[in-house]
């Protein structure tokens, strides 16, 4: 139920996105969001509802560290 | 998303858990780590990522299912109302095998009742609108990342103008049963896991109170098997430093003060009230319904029904399960009586339930 999805905003119209995953589109209404998005953005959609937007550059950079801190070669 | 499968690299995950035992190595008394959203419990399962911790990192699942929290007396209720003919009720698909005393929705779907799933509460409002002649009830269950799309959708029927849309309102806020499992001495709780989009909601700074008042690790995660691993990786640095501090993992999409707008909309159609939690009682303030000036879509108080008596399931250890005291497989049901085709309790029927879980994954 409380599954949030990750979505790219593909257009939009008023209140409301159009947003797409794996090919899968989804109306998503902009009423709860307090952050600007535009076209392009990837924001987390939960019961018809972008909740938040999904920063992408963090989302990279996160991973980056992860893999310098992780990876197997450096934990010896 | 081209960067999502890699927060589910093997090699990254295996890595993360090789640190994690490393840092443990000779801990005596395993850490205990309480997850309390059900996608987090899901991720656990799905993902195996217990069996790649070392003896020394425990974690157990908390009351983070909706669906599973929600009481008897709310389906009750829910099936009383849709025995009237004028009737439509919408939900969310998870609600509707759940056993109520004596009945399920899927049941009274079976004998004509007019339920349908919803994928949005909006789809709901625009039911209501396309027939005027019927009442559509919304079940509005959750926590806090589905609370505001409820009140989204009672701010759309309120601004169409729409007197046909209500809402039975039993939403839950996560904070309060965190600090009662706490206080609780019964359970010795060594962080939590928070939960992810909740946080983006209420944001970070809302279990700030919890490390202060219970000493008690806090760190907000992500649902991808790296993102649980990091997580619980900075609650061990805590828990083994002797520290109890929020941290955010999930930095992507969660911040500090959370979602304002969603906050705004929560305080304007809701008020908090003492809600009953399933196996765990009543909690102070721990709910919300909806606020004396949207009475009008309140179906509670809208639409008298008579609502039979209340009885529980025997033998059912939902209530304990949901408190983290015992496991699923611990519970004589389990497996036998109560499956995910023919559940007697409600952590057994959805998808997020610990016993569906660990019934699904955990063998």
């Amino acid at each position: 139920m409380c599954v949030g999805v990750p979505m790219q905003v593909i257009s939009i119209d008023g209140d409301f996105a159009m947003t797409e995953v794996d090919g899968v589109k989804r109306e998503a209404s902009l009423m709860m969001l307090d952050q600007e998005v535009k076209v392009g953005d990837f924001v987390i959609v939960h019961a018809g509802f972008a909740i938040s937007k999904l920063d992408e550059e963090d989302a990279k950079a996160t991973l980056e560290l992860m893999r310098e801190v992780y990876s197997p070669e450096l934990m010896g | 998303m081209n960067y999502s499968d890699s927060f589910r690299d093997k090699e990254l995950v295996q890595g993360l858990a090789r640190r994690i035992a490393e840092l443990t190595k000779g801990v005596e008394k395993p850490l205990v780590f309480m997850e309390v959203c059900g996608t987090h419990t899901m991720a656990i399962y799905q993902f195996g990522l217990r069996s790649l911790l070392p003896p020394q990192v425990k974690l157990i699942s908390g009351p983070g299912c909706p669906v599973c929290v929600t009481p008897n007396s709310y389906l009750d209720r829910a099936i009383a109302l849709c025995r009237l003919p004028d009737v439509i009720i919408t939900s969310f698909g998870d609600m509707l095998r759940v056993p109520g005393s004596s009945s399920s929705l899927m049941e009274e779907r079976a004998k004509g009742a007019d339920i349908r799933v919803v994928y949005s509460p909006l789809d709901a409002v625009q039911l209501a609108a396309k027939n005027p002649t019927k009442r559509v009830v919304f079940l509005g269950v959750g926590f806090e990342t589905t609370a505001p799309t409820i009140a989204g959708s009672i701010l759309a029927a309120k601004a169409q103008g729409l007197t046909n849309y209500f809402v039975l309102a039993s939403h839950k806020t996560m904070p309060q049963p965190m600090a009662i499992l706490s206080a609780d001495p019964d359970l010795q709780v060594d962080g939590y896991i928070c939960p992810a989009h909740v946080s983006a909601i209420i944001g970070a700074d809302a279990y700030r109170f919890l490390c202060e008042e219970y000493r008690v690790p806090c760190v907000v995660t992500g649902f991808e098997p790296t993102d649980v691993l990091q997580g619980v990786e900075m609650l061990v640095r805590q828990a083994l430093a002797g520290e109890s501090k929020v941290e955010i993992q999930y930095s992507r999409v969660v911040r500090w003060e959370g979602n304002a707008k969603a906050q705004a909309m929560l305080a304007d159609v809701f008020t908090p009230f003492d809600a009953p939690w399933r196996g765990i009682g009543v909690l102070p303030g721990s709910g919300l319904r909806i606020a004396d000036k949207y009475a009008e879509f309140d179906a509670e108080l809208a639409i008298p029904v008579q609502v039979e008596e209340l009885k529980e399931h025997k033998g059912c250890l939902c209530g304990e399960i949901l408190k983290g005291k015992v496991s699923p497989f611990d519970c004589p049901l389990f497996g036998g009586k109560c499956t995910p085709e023919s559940p007697v309790g409600a952590c057994m029927v959805s998808s997020e339930g610990t016993c569906a879980a660990a019934f699904k994954y955990g063998r």
